[in-house]
């Protein structure tokens, strides 16, 4: 059996918090995620899935434990891992082309080339139509998919997405996640997506895993019962609501877990 | 409306119609004050000396002089402004070591200082390129500062996941993102140093529209010509933040 792709192990980290004490964002986290796996996080309001996402990323250190991404210990940001934040966070004043060549250009790749890739990963998430349009003109939904090609351009192994489509309108989102889908397909790279939505950790991924309320630890694994690949029917089928339910009953709280 | 006509109709007749509605009100006040024209002359009047002193150079020379002390001084205030500016959002030392000089140095008139800059510097060029620098260099600096300090942290975090270095994270993210606050600075700025090269030629000059507007007033008792020098200063008012309105358009562009 191969390496993980990801490997955390006794992971704690804690913020300043008023008073002089500390919150406890994360503390005791283990987690695997095996190569090409697309793994979900879920849990409450605080339960410190955006940081777990910013340590394996490399934004955020861990006060302890180990984290590790194919096999290096992660020391900072790493241009084989490509991250996808809330929000879009597309510079205003350079067009689609020239955001999503950003990274290229960050990594010194020349103009050509990256233009060319560029173009490629564009077309990847059906957007080539707009590279020569300001971020402004675009919806939502095609900023957010302009940000997915972004985080794709260097070709990552790995692919952290933090709530990516949490902003977007319900059927915008569906699309999305199912291009997610076929993007995946295409990638085939490592995903750990953090998200709100039960029925999108369903959809999307392999394994749906359950965080608990601060300090925030792994609590259950939900295997998702669709096969490779999905689509749109898959939505409403019956092993995919067992699946929510199991989600939802690991939660908790229905109320707090929300969609 | 689209097209040349659009724009004729859009932005020039607007204009036309603004100019037309002031001078008419001039006019209207000239002849129901019923004032000589020792106070207050008429357009005409001071439209036809504005006409005869540019035609026999008086006002040429002047206002050449006036215009080389303003550039000049925006261009080094606004230099020094944008350095300190960055310094100062760079480093919190820095910030609370020459702050407080900062505010102090603004909260005190320039202009009152003028006697003293033409004391030090003497009454040509440089002491009204000391006081048009030191006029534009305060709001270009806070403009900087503030544009630097309100950069998106959004941005920032997704050049350090993508590796950025420290200079391309200034030139990618930090200078683009703070341009829309410098240059409100350097709006202000420019209109400033007009100001600030009409008094510093008060408090003493060889040339210059400011002086002009002495010797127009006291010993040449020519009253068009008062006007026609203060028409030229905002004339070159107007014709410098224009400049600066179509520079900012074209480095900030369409960001919506």
């Amino acid at each position: 059996m191969s390496p993980p792709a990801i490997r955390l192990a006794g992971v704690r980290r804690t913020f300043p918090a008023t008073g002089g004490d500390r919150l406890v964002a994360l503390d005791g986290l283990d987690l695997e995620v095996a190569a090409n796996e697309v793994v979900a996080i879920i849990g409450p309001n605080g339960s410190g899935k955006s940081t777990l996402l910013r340590i394996i990323g490399g934004l955020l250190a861990p006060d302890a434990g180990t984290v590790e991404v194919e096999g290096r210990p992660v020391d900072g940001p790493d241009r084989a891992v490509g991250f996808a934040f809330q929000e879009p966070r597309l510079l205003p004043w350079r067009d689609v082309l020239a955001n999503v060549a950003y990274p290229l250009e960050l990594a010194d790749v020349a103009r050509n080339e990256r233009e060319a890739r560029a173009h490629e990963v564009l077309r990847m998430v059906g957007l080539d139509g707009f590279a020569g349009s300001r971020p402004h003109r675009l919806s939502g939904g095609m900023r957010q998919r302009a940000a997915i090609a972004r985080a794709l351009a260097l070709g990552p192994s790995v692919l952290l997405l933090d709530e990516p489509f949490s902003a977007l309108d319900a059927l915008t989102r569906e699309r999305l996640d199912i291009e997610l889908l076929d993007l995946w397909q295409q990638t085939a790279t490592t995903v750990v997506l953090v998200t709100h939505s039960i029925t999108e950790a369903v959809f999307l991924a392999d394994r749906t895993v359950v965080l608990s309320a601060r300090p925030g630890r792994a609590i259950a694994t939900v295997p998702s019962p669709l096969g490779r690949p999905r689509g749109l029917e898959d939505l409403g089928s019956p092993d995919l609501a067992a699946a929510a339910a199991a989600v939802r009953a690991a939660l908790g709280d229905p109320q707090e877990a929300g969609s | 409306m689209s097209g040349r006509r659009g724009r004729v109709v859009g932005t020039i007749l607007p204009v036309a119609v603004g100019a037309i509605i002031f001078v008419g009100a001039w006019q209207l006040v000239v002849v129901i004050g019923g004032y000589p024209p020792y106070i207050l002359p008429d357009p005409l009047t001071v439209g036809s000396r504005f006409a005869s002193a540019w035609a026999d150079g008086t006002l040429a020379g002047h206002a050449l002089v006036t215009l080389q002390e303003i550039v000049l001084g925006f261009v080094v205030g606004a230099i020094a402004g944008l350095l300190v500016g960055y310094v100062i959002a760079r480093s919190r030392l820095v910030d609370l070591v020459v702050s407080p000089y900062l505010v102090a140095a603004q909260s005190t008139p320039v202009l009152a200082l003028a006697p003293l800059l033409i004391l030090w510097f003497g009454p040509g060029l440089l002491s009204k390129v000391v006081i048009c620098g030191l006029i534009v260099f305060f709001p270009v600096a806070i403009s900087t500062l503030v544009g630097l300090r309100t950069v998106d942290a959004g941005l920032l975090e997704l050049g350090r996941s993508l590796r950025a270095s420290r200079r391309q994270v200034l030139l990618t993210i930090e200078i683009p993102s703070a341009l829309p606050s410098v240059m409100g600075g350097i709006r202000v700025g420019v209109t400033l140093a007009v100001v600030g090269a009409i008094v510093g030629e008060w408090a003493g000059a060889d040339k210059g529209l400011g002086l002009l507007i002495l010797l127009a007033q006291g010993s040449l008792f020519d009253t068009p010509l008062l006007f026609a020098a203060l028409l030229t200063v905002a004339l070159i008012g107007v014709g410098l933040y224009g400049i600066t309105v179509l520079v900012e358009r074209r480095v900030i562009g369409d960001r919506g």
